[in-house]
């Protein structure tokens, strides 16, 4: 038996999502800046730590959103094989975008590339598909700031760079973003697949619980090598000075071709906005 | 609460907030030239914003010989898009943008007058450059900080360019509204002192 959701469910649910990943930062999230004010090792930087913390505070008391860049919306969609939607995903889908960004008074961020013509209700939103096993329906929201979305770099390494190669382009990367990601940042990267799977698998790296290492423990290590090499260059908060650039490194692979290592690196702020629903 | 912490009444940030020094915004000359790289100061007063959009607006009455909707002599003019005011507020989230992507522009503001500027990240070596021969500071506020700043906004109106929706031109009335003086008149760059040199 084939499970059917509503149109009218998603989209429901994509506006909620919308609103709420814009006013109310995940545990995880104020958890790792907790973290780096506590351990951070400039005064100034503490103290904008601290700020920060306020922030995330008011925001969601005042029901303002974390930060007035409300992003593009990137929407993750897990669907199972056994279950379908009632209607058109993608309409329900951009609906739910529509309503959550007016509906929260969201910022909308999003123009035509060449007119730079604002389309005035944040669609289209960028959808992402994956059919998985079951009967199931997950949607995950990135609000995707383009402060550090700008800073994004992607890579086709010759595979005798190995990991040593992989992890100084991502330091470099990151390093020369300097400030204007807005770090502490959460440091996404794709290796392997395509050119396109590699930028991919960058995203969908940062749905990730924060900070939870890859399963593979070399992979595991790659992250925390990465992330050492980051914090070590001493950018710090806002580039204000100190040791927390980045809070964590979160790495996705997938197989490549024998002549080929992609590696794609997608930089998220600190206002690292994420919510996900299962229907 | 959000992270099972109840919040003080005066929030270290607040405390943190409170103490630093108080500036008049827009600057006076003697205020400007006691800018240090590295200072966190407050600011009271009067800014203008504008974003992309302003900024590529502006050159086009320039390039067109038309005036300009303020006159920015001595103005600080802040590169930010805030979210809609919700029912009730003077305004939605007023975080900083980066700010590198006025560069190209800002020399020929710099040219008429301005003298500050506020938003996140490096500046070109052209802005720099522009910012010493014409006497001007560079400060950069928190970003992603959009609520706790919106809070230090006290006023807002509209001052051109309507259409451009959030990237219009507006005219703050502002009150302990926290900044760090990146870019001084002595030619210091703080992003520079502190190891972060991004976009040359």
């Amino acid at each position: 038996m084939m499970r059917v959701f509503s149109g009218e469910e998603v989209t429901a649910a994509v506006r909620r999502l919308a609103i709420s990943a814009a006013c109310d930062l995940e545990p995880d999230i104020l958890e790792a800046l907790l973290q780096a004010r506590d351990r951070e090792s400039s005064e100034l930087s503490r103290n904008v730590l601290e700020l920060l913390l306020e922030n995330a505070d008011i925001a969601s008391r005042e029901r303002l959103p974390v930060c007035q860049d409300t992003g593009i919306a990137v929407v993750f969609v897990e669907l199972g094989r056994e279950a379908r939607v009632d209607g058109d995903l993608s309409v329900a889908i951009e609906e739910g975008v529509r309503r959550g960004y007016r509906d929260g008074y969201l910022r909308s961020s999003v123009c035509d590339p060449l007119t730079r013509i604002n389309t005035n209700d944040n669609t289209p939103a960028v959808i992402h598909l994956e059919p998985v096993a079951g009967d199931g329906l997950t949607l995950r929201l990135l609000p995707k700031g383009c402060g550090s979305e700008n800073m994004s770099a992607l890579t086709m390494l010759p595979p005798s760079a190995g990991k040593s190669g992989i992890i100084s382009y991502v330091v470099e990367q990151v390093v020369a973003a300097g400030s204007n990601p807005c770090p502490p940042v959460v440091v996404g990267v794709g290796v392997g697949g395509s050119f396109e799977k590699s930028a991919y698998l960058a995203k969908k790296s940062l749905c990730r619980p924060l900070g939870q290492p890859h399963a593979r423990p070399d992979a595991a290590e790659l992250e925390a090598e990465i992330l050492a090499g980051i914090n070590e260059k001493g950018a710090g908060v806002h580039g204000l000075g100190g040791n927390n650039t980045a809070l964590a490194v979160h790495l996705e692979l997938f197989p490549s071709h024998i002549a080929s290592l992609p590696v794609a690196v997608n930089i998220q702020c600190h206002a690292h906005r994420h919510k996900e629903i299962s229907l | 609460m959000l992270w099972g912490v109840v919040m003080p009444k005066m929030s270290p940030g607040s405390r943190f907030l409170q103490q630093l020094r108080q500036v008049e915004v827009p600057f006076n000359p003697e205020v400007v030239a006691g800018l240090k790289a590295g200072e966190l100061v407050s600011l009271n007063g009067v800014i203008y914003t504008g974003r992309d959009q302003t900024h590529r607006r502006l050159c086009a009455l320039l390039d067109e010989g038309k005036e300009l909707p303020v006159d920015l002599r001595g103005q600080l003019l802040y590169y930010v898009g805030p979210t809609p005011p919700p029912p009730g507020r003077v305004i939605g989230a007023a975080g900083p943008t980066t700010s590198y992507r006025m560069d190209p522009y800002t020399p020929r503001l710099l040219e008429l007058g301005l003298t500050a500027s506020m938003g996140k990240g490096p500046r070109s070596a052209e802005v720099r450059q522009a910012m010493l021969a014409h006497r001007a500071v560079y400060l950069a506020t928190i970003g992603g900080a959009g609520a706790l700043l919106a809070n230090c906004i006290c006023k807002s109106e509209l001052v051109a360019f309507a259409d451009a929706g959030a990237e219009a031109m507006f005219r703050f009335e502002v009150e302990g509204f926290p900044a760090v003086v990146i870019n001084d008149l002595a030619g210091n760059d703080f992003y520079r002192l502190t190891a972060c040199s991004a976009a040359g």
